[in-house]
């Protein structure tokens, strides 16, 4: 089902001559507003003005993921406090989060585009979705929740965790339609086999999953084990949250992306050429209809490719690839954006701690597993085993408190992690994906 | 009176124990006594040998993590309840061990045990009260 036939199914012309209106719309405000892009146009030698065409996009510097932290917290909102309703926030390096904000109109949007996301993936009116994405300062949880109650639908607003409760919820419920992550779905999969309820017997239809990387196996062994059409979503807090872009069920040939409010690109990571259709890099996107936090071209760091061909579902608006990877050392460990200089951070405020470490990624049993080896050295070394324990819980303990994600802390040898022309290799990601 | 030990942290990995032991016999270094403490991913390796200086000096420069640590060296009569004498005017005395393990060679007829006391002064004291011998350092790296 097409959520709003008007807008997703626009004759490409028509569709960028809103998008140029509503981008100059948004240059002008943040030039007016925001001092971080004053700046940057400024350095640049560009006024909102000049930008006559959406190929002039290309002349306008790139927004970073530093460039949010440099303005921690509120810097790059371009209303007042009076003006927002609603703060999200995620993870970043400095151990300070990313935080953006929502108006009331901006939470209307991203309802609206949840909407349309859950239209496209199949939800009807009569559908009750049991919503497992976490609800809190994550935008996962909250994004489908809004989504579902415009489109009308019935929301199970369950949240993460609890898992033998989830399932015998799905089982007295009888939702119709999943949405968690996909490492999360493959646990709760396996919580119902050991609870004897198969999902033979269970009511969905649609699985609606994303907020980490996952593969096309993975896709098939959920769409097995649960006994649904497993659906990716794309989006991510910076931009709105989830429903940036999202597969349709008619083709589930890439994830329409909403266009008339995010312009995408897709350039070369290193050197930021822009690239044209059809070639993979990593994807950029400019938000035109955002009033609190519009960001523009921000770097996503996603690697994947854009196809503007018309989809067979009817939509004109164009489809980026599943996204294959990332273009920097980012790792999202169930969910959680973790960068191996937050876990080097944690580290440094432990006395007598250097920082030596590698990450160990894995997926155990479907879940994301993160094991930290640090090395030791002669003053953290204490002869007795208990003392060495003792600095391995604290380790983990405080990767917990500081970045939400639990670890396994192992303490190694002096020189034993593996230094590849001087530069320690600071993270084995083993998971298939 | 304390004795020094030398610790060597180690990760459990085949073949590392060896690797110690082979630089110490490389250097000439005579292995006295020894306790591996150990967990699932690393252990602690405890030796007294005959050259404690020269011991540290070539396991650091070959990368390990050494450290030095006081232990006291005690002799127990070897017979019944031997260990069970000491251990119990100790643990009268207040003082715990941290650990201990044995000693390969004998003190006349009797045993010798290496001690890590929670409080080595006190523990010296008390058994020095008890006419127990304690076997010095340097005695104990001739022994």
């Amino acid at each position: 089902m097409i959520f709003d036939i008007e807008h997703e199914t626009m004759p490409r012309e028509a569709l960028e001559s809103i998008q140029l209106m509503r981008l100059r719309a948004t240059l002008d405000r943040v030039y007016a507003t925001v001092p971080f892009y004053r700046k940057s146009f400024d350095e640049a030698g560009i006024k909102p003005g000049d930008i006559g065409s959406l190929d002039d996009l290309k002349r306008i510097p790139f927004t970073t993921k530093q460039d949010l932290r440099d303005n921690y917290p509120f810097g790059m909102f371009t209303v007042p406090m009076d003006n927002i309703v609603r703060i999200h926030a995620s993870s970043g390096t400095t151990g300070k989060p990313t935080v953006v904000g929502y108006t009331a109109r901006d939470i209307d949007t991203w309802s609206t585009l949840m909407a349309r996301a859950l239209a496209a993936a199949g939800a009807r009116r009569s559908d009750i979705i049991h919503n497992a994405y976490g609800y809190g300062l994550f935008t996962g949880g909250l994004g489908i929740h809004y989504g579902a109650e415009k489109l009308g639908a019935s929301v199970i607003p369950v949240s993460g965790g609890n898992t033998k409760r989830q399932i015998v919820i799905m089982k007295d419920f009888g939702p119709t339609i999943l949405t968690a992550t996909p490492s999360y779905t493959l646990h709760l999969a396996e919580a119902a086999e050991e609870m004897g309820v198969s999902f033979k017997d269970l009511k969905f239809k649609v699985g609606i999953f994303g907020a980490e990387p996952w593969s096309e196996n993975m896709r098939a062994d959920i769409e097995e084990k649960l006994n649904l059409k497993a659906i990716d979503i794309y989006g991510l807090s910076e931009v709105i949250g989830p429903g940036v872009s999202i597969e349709c069920r008619e083709a589930q040939k890439g994830l329409h992306i909403f266009e008339d409010h995010f312009i995408p690109e897709i350039i070369n990571p290193e050197t930021g050429e822009v690239l044209p259709y059809g070639e993979t890099g990593e994807l950029v996107i400019t938000t035109i209809t955002k009033e609190a936090f519009p960001v523009i071209r921000y770097r996503t760091r996603d690697i994947t490719t854009l196809n503007p061909e018309p989809c067979a579902c009817g939509r004109t608006i164009v489809r980026m690839n599943k996204v294959s990877g990332r273009s920097d050392d980012m790792l999202i460990i169930r969910g959680v954006n973790v960068f191996p200089s937050q876990i080097e951070s944690v580290l440094m405020t432990i006395e007598g701690v250097e920082p030596h470490y590698q990450l160990e990624v894995d997926r155990k049993d479907n879940l994301d597993t993160l094991t930290v080896r640090v090395e030791v050295n002669e003053k953290l070394f204490s002869d007795e085993v208990k003392g060495l324990q003792r600095l391995e819980d604290k380790i983990a303990k405080d990767i917990k408190e500081y970045l939400g994600v639990s670890a396994i802390v192992k303490l190694a040898e002096p020189k034993s992690i593996e230094r590849s022309q001087g530069k320690a290799i600071r993270v084995i990601d083993k998971r298939k994906i | 009176m304390q004795a020094e030990q030398i610790s060597i942290f180690l990760e459990n990995k085949a073949g590392r124990i060896s690797e110690v032991t082979g630089i110490l016999s490389g250097a000439g270094v005579n292995i006295r006594a020894l306790s591996l403490a150990d967990t699932s991913d690393f252990g602690v390796l405890r030796l007294i040998v005959d050259d404690n200086q020269k011991a540290e000096t070539t396991l650091k420069d070959t990368g390990f993590t050494v450290r030095k640590t006081k232990v006291i060296a005690v002799e127990v009569s070897d017979r019944p309840g031997g260990l069970h004498n000491i251990l119990a005017m100790l643990f009268d005395s207040g003082i715990n061990v941290e650990y201990m393990y044995a000693f390969v060679r004998q003190s006349g007829d009797n045993a010798v045990m290496i001690f890590r006391f929670d409080n080595p002064e006190g523990a010296v004291e008390v058994l020095t009260e008890k006419n127990v011998t304690i076997i010095s350092g340097a005695r104990l790296c001739t022994m």
